[in-house]
């Protein structure tokens, strides 16, 4: 009897989760009825990354690093406050690191257990950042998985994961590309994609402007 | 626990298929999924370890098959039905039934989302001192928790060098579990591929965690 009912009830929960479109307007309508939930706060959420916050803040902080060493070497020292100077970031709290790939040693930012990322200067994670075939290759064979975004490193670079398992939030600062002494820091800014910042991606300067 | 979330290492779950000029959201319930999720963490009565945990509890076949922010909504369905905020009917069925748990405090509004956004969470004071320095060479413990622990199984009973104290945090095995926030000093370790992978493994490459002060000891 149990037993039916137990399946019963996963049978019920699967359907449930079959139609996600219904299943969370059925929530929010419930929450907002309760009183437990704003929708207009949903709204402005949903807002901040759609339009505030993304890759573009950490573009700006790297190219920043860049052209000024003096702010590179505040970011390495406390990088929370070096990029709430720039206005990002998340100023009542001290958990942000960057980390400054070398000649030597490449970075790639991982959260094997979730889909810990820094959301104050990169956005919400895209979707592949949370999938299971990234959280589980990226600390055994990362080489591998730079090789699927088309990154083929020398075999004598050292590779150097970061798996964010507690509150720390990473941030990877790219080696500029030789040949971009003359660019603005706007332009050195767009030719940082996030990618580049989670380690799946080196910067590369377009043919155009070479 | 030993989860479905713990992946490190895992072998068979294909290639990662970045997708290129990616969405910020996917779909207009995604939106809504995350608005709803973060307003509901505001209501106070969960511990951000509390919702991982809730995440990890979801059976493997169905964390694994899921998209993340559907995953989001089964662990937010399961605090509020268990912080009594709502009952399994109206979860499932939707209809409206009265009473059940008020918010503690104020509900979050559009005027406090930045100051929500970006607070994110802080170190917190410890009365001792840490334990480890810098360079010190540790041994993960071998643990096997029936609750909530933020020490993947790849990394448990390996041996590895402290690279930075990085100040001291709510410790989530404790604080996934109604036992307070009980802080302790955090560690970036960083362990060699051999160490963790075996001989085969890529000598190119090392790999750090950041974990918390008892998941060492000393070598």
């Amino acid at each position: 009897m149990d037993h039916d009912h137990d399946d019963h009830l996963h049978h019920e929960h699967d359907n449930h989760y079959s139609d996600m479109q219904a299943r969370v307007r059925a929530l929010e309508t419930l929450l907002t009825r309760k009183g437990l939930i704003d929708p207009a706060a949903v709204d402005r959420i949903i807002d901040t990354y759609e339009t505030k916050v993304g890759p573009r803040n950490g573009a700006a902080v790297v190219a920043r690093a860049w052209i000024d060493p003096t702010y590179a070497e505040w970011l390495a020292r406390d990088a929370t406050h070096a990029i709430v100077s720039l206005g990002f970031g998340e100023r009542h709290g001290t958990r942000m690191r960057a980390i400054f790939n070398t000649p030597e040693v490449h970075n790639l930012v991982v959260c094997t257990l979730c889909s810990c990322y820094p959301w104050a200067v990169l956005g919400l994670p895209p979707v592949w950042y949370k999938s299971p075939a990234y959280r589980s290759r990226a600390v055994i064979d990362p080489r591998s998985v730079l090789a699927e975004f088309g990154v083929d490193l020398p075999a004598e670079k050292k590779i150097r994961v970061w798996d964010s398992t507690a509150e720390l939030r990473y941030l990877v600062i790219p080696e500029r590309p030789a040949g971009t002494e003359g660019l603005s820091e706007a332009a050195l800014a767009a030719l940082v994609s996030r990618d580049a910042m989670i380690g799946t991606a080196i910067v590369r300067l377009p043919e155009q402007i070479r | 626990m030993n989860g479905p979330h713990d992946l490190g290492g895992l072998m068979g779950f294909g290639p990662i298929k970045p997708e290129p000029d990616e969405p910020v959201f996917h779909a207009e319930w995604e939106k809504r999924a995350l608005g709803v999720s973060l307003c509901a963490a505001c209501l106070g009565a969960w511990t951000l370890d509390e919702n991982r945990h809730a995440y990890e509890l979801i059976p493997p076949p169905d964390y694994l098959s899921a998209s993340y922010y559907e995953i989001w909504i089964r662990g937010l369905d399961f605090l509020l039905a268990r912080e009594g905020f709502a009952t399994e009917a109206e979860l499932f069925h939707g209809a409206l039934e009265h009473g059940g748990r008020r918010p503690i405090g104020d509900i979050l509004r559009p005027s406090s989302v930045d100051d929500m956004l970006f607070a994110g969470p802080s170190e917190l004071p410890v009365s001792s001192p840490a334990v480890y320095q810098v360079g010190d060479k540790v041994r993960t413990r071998n643990i096997n928790p029936l609750g909530h622990t933020r020490l993947p199984r790849y990394a448990r009973a390996k041996r590895g060098v402290v690279q930075a104290i990085q100040g001291a945090y709510a410790f989530p095995d404790d604080n996934a579990h109604g036992r307070g926030a009980n802080p302790q000093w955090v560690y970036t370790v960083v362990f060699s591929g051999q160490e963790l992978w075996g001989d085969d493994a890529d000598p190119s490459l090392s790999v750090s965690i950041d974990a918390w002060e008892s998941y060492l000891e000393p070598v």
